[in-house]
């Protein structure tokens, strides 16, 4: 009963992490497809650092997490650079870096470091110092197989910090009077490079968190899928979250169950994974259309004009 | 940081407010483009090739009516020469900058076909393998088809201020549509017909959403894009794997070489031995670029992308036109779609579009939402593609990952170096009321 709902929670850390990071970009209105590639480099960093060195306990597992963030920001900057330096457009510059990533990863994991004894495509395991502890240990819950770790621990504070970064501090202004109208907002003084870079930096430390959910303790080492499509995957769950920290949170939530619930269906029942998108795609679906969900059930129109969503069409262009 | 941040960039804005300045407006990214590529041509082609051997290049494809002889040059005195060509490219466009004229755009294509020469000629240098001209050019081409295709449907969309994210949807659900299609009735022409009905019905699923509900654009689009991976995919491992012979066979378009033209050395098999989609796609890039700029439809479209407002006070009616355009985009990148499996005679795989639709759109911006541009950004893509490809077979010194990397490392380079701020339509992905 309880270990299905734990696997929605392990499932659900890459989804909030790197959902966090495309909702903060969405706030400055930077549409950043990249987070599949953001979440490679930080895999990297984080399993280098994790089976490569060997250091005391708590300080090894705070390295490796500071170093996948840190990866995750670097590649994550590259788009923001280009943008607020050369206008490059940061949709293009993010999905190519996303190509460059997976090529990038498939050469080092043929390097001798990466794969000394020329397994496969699998890095030797992070060191035990390394990985996330179990968040529910076994003197807890005697016998217990749960794979959720403390990587749902930095989920739950990185959506913290994003909502305190977003609706509390100088910079989270900024992005969001980026976003709003980048022309008020340099009119008012602020750098619009400067709060493109800084997005962007932040949304590829958030992907670089998600990278070591994984190689750090969901799979333990680097393989070549370790991103699976949760790059993609998060763009979904940042547009269900409507770019709130929160909300971002529980959507993460609900497609990690979906995507634990889908596995399972789809070793009992045959029933094929694909069928989560479709269910995923509605789901995001209807609830942006609230007009087309008013005329299905017939309900009255709200008096008031809902706020219209401060619009990411600026992200597009 | 934030000193080199503030200063407007050199292509930026405030020059191109005040008027009178805009004609003096000249870029150093070409030259420095140029110098740079100079450089790596000295320091790394010149130094790594030995004196005396030579680049055969191949200009035949073994079809001809004449015989084409390979072509062997001489490598070292190749690249030095090219090296030359590339340093003068970048002093002149440092004298047309220092004289504040504007450098002719085919500065860049000389450019880009000296390096590119360069490094062919480095990377054939006393090998035993030619370098195959005519398979290069070819694969090219085919690798850009449905980029061209999509990236016309977002030209189409994206002018009348749609923004259509879901070119990677419409080109996947094409090839599923053409595939099933004809594998059913057992011809690769019915599928064809099959492939922009499908590509039209994610089409007017956008503009439902978009236009009547006006649900964010961008949402929209990549739920449009999971919806399509969920359903091909889930329908291609239930109902294709359960009767692969009926639902999931390969029916290609036969090529249909065009007399006399196909006949023309190396460009004659590249671009007039081809099957059906190809020559579509010449005929559309044609019309279109005709049609947005010199038509009214064009007028109309273009009105309503960059002021509905203004388009319906003379009485244009914004949303069918949104509408109209928005299904037409979306069977344009369905025939993309078509070119995937029919066109290339393969079976339907699952998400076998692999994000050509993002680099569709990518190709679109890069070229500033102009048909014929957006073809230029496309055919840069597919060469820079199809590049990686042969010389990782073909076995050059540098891993092939690194080789496979880099259309989208060029993408960058274009984007950032020579393309820079561009303008979408100033209504793209605004849903428009009357009011």
């Amino acid at each position: 009963m309880v270990k299905p709902l734990t696997e929605s929670m392990v499932f659900s850390v890459p989804l909030i992490l790197a959902g966090l990071g495309i909702a903060v970009g969405f706030r400055a209105g930077l549409f950043n497809i990249g987070a599949q590639g953001q979440i490679i480099v930080g895999a990297i960093v984080a399993a280098w650092l994790g089976f490569a060195f060997d250091l005391p306990p708590v300080v090894h597992l705070l390295v490796a997490i500071l170093g996948g963030a840190i990866g995750g920001a670097v590649y994550g900057g590259i788009p923001g650079v280009l943008k607020a330096r050369f206008g490059a457009n940061e949709v293009i510059v993010t999905i190519m870096l996303n190509y460059i990533a997976v090529y990038l990863i498939s050469f080092i994991l043929r390097q001798p470091t990466f794969n000394p004894g020329r397994t496969g495509q699998r890095s030797p395991a992070v060191s035990a110092d390394a990985t996330y502890p179990l968040l529910i240990p076994e003197w807890l819950v005697p016998g217990n197989t749960f794979r959720l770790h403390w990587g749902f621990v930095v989920a739950v504070l990185a959506t913290v910090f994003v909502w305190w970064l977003l609706e509390r501090s100088t910079v989270g202004f900024e992005i969001r009077a980026v976003g709003a109208n980048p022309k008020a907002a340099r009119t008012a003084g602020m750098s619009v490079g400067r709060t493109t870079i800084i997005t962007m930096v932040v949304a590829g430390a958030l992907a670089g968190l998600a990278a070591t959910g994984q190689v750090l303790g969901t799979e333990g080492s680097l393989t070549a899928g370790v991103a699976a499509s949760y790059g993609f995957d998060a763009i979904t769950v940042a547009l269900l979250g409507r770019s709130r920290p929160w909300g971002t949170f529980f959507a993460g939530l609900l497609f990690g169950a979906l995507k634990a619930g889908g596995f399972l269906m789809q070793s009992l029942t045959q029933t094929p994974i694909d069928i989560v998108l479709v269910v995923q795609s509605l789901i995001v679906l209807f609830i942006a259309a609230p007009p087309l969900v008013r005329t299905i059930f017939r309900l009255p129109a709200p008096s008031a004009r809902p706020r219209s969503r401060r619009a990411v069409k600026e992200a597009a262009a | 940081m934030s000193t080199t941040t503030e200063r407007p960039t050199p292509s930026g804005a405030t020059a191109a407010g005040r008027g009178t300045a805009v004609r003096r407006r000249t870029s150093l990214k070409p030259t420095v483009v140029y110098a740079l590529a100079a450089l790596v041509s000295l320091l790394v082609f010149v130094p790594g090739t030995p004196s005396d051997v030579q680049t055969v290049f191949q200009f035949g494809s073994g079809r001809e009516f004449i015989r084409i002889p390979n072509l062997p040059v001489p490598s070292l005195v190749t690249i030095v020469l090219l090296t030359v060509v590339l340093a003068g490219a970048a002093v002149w466009a440092f004298l047309r900058h220092r004289a504040r004229r504007p450098l002719n755009a085919w500065w860049h294509v000389l450019v880009g076909v000296a390096f590119i020469t360069a490094f062919l000629t480095y990377v054939g240098a006393g090998r035993s393998s030619v370098i195959p001209m005519v398979s290069l050019l070819a694969g090219a081409l085919a690798l850009s088809v449905p980029l061209v295709f999509g990236s016309m449907s977002g030209v189409i969309c994206e002018r009348s201020g749609v923004i259509n994210i879901a070119i990677e949807g419409q080109l996947l659900f094409g090839a599923f549509a053409a595939a099933l299609v004809a594998s059913a009735a057992g011809s690769g022409w019915v599928g064809l017909l099959a492939a922009p009905v499908a590509g039209a019905a994610v089409g007017a699923l956008l503009a439902w959403f978009a236009v009547a509900y006006r649900v964010n654009q961008i949402i929209v689009g990549v739920v449009l894009n999971t919806l399509i991976i969920g359903l091909t995919g889930f329908l291609f491992s239930t109902l294709m794997s359960d009767n692969k012979a009926l639902w999931n066979t390969r029916m290609p378009l036969p090529r249909l070489p065009i007399p006399v033209l196909s006949e023309i050395p190396v460009v004659g098999p590249v671009l007039f031995n081809q099957t059906i989609l190809v020559y579509l796609v010449y005929v559309l890039v044609a019309v279109l670029q005709f049609m947005l700029f010199r038509s009214r439809w064009g007028l109309r479209t273009r009105a309503v992308g960059e002021h509905p407002k203004a388009a319906d006070t003379v009485g244009i009616k914004v949303n069918t036109r949104r509408v109209l355009n928005v299904i037409l985009g979306g069977a344009v990148a369905g025939l993309g779609g078509a070119f995937l499996t029919v066109g290339s005679g393969l079976a339907f795989g699952r998400e076998m579009s692999a994000g050509q639709g993002y680099i569709a759109l990518a190709a679109m911006i890069l070229g500033k939402w102009n048909p014929k541009l957006a073809v230029l950004a496309a055919l840069l893509f597919g060469f820079s593609k199809n590049l990686g490809n042969v010389l990782s077979t073909i076995g050059s010194g540098v891993p092939s990952e690194l080789l496979l990397m880099l259309p989208y490392l060029i993408t960058i380079f274009a984007v950032a170096g020579f393309v820079g701020r561009v303008r979408p339509p100033a209504a793209n992905g605004t849903p428009y009321t009357k009011s």
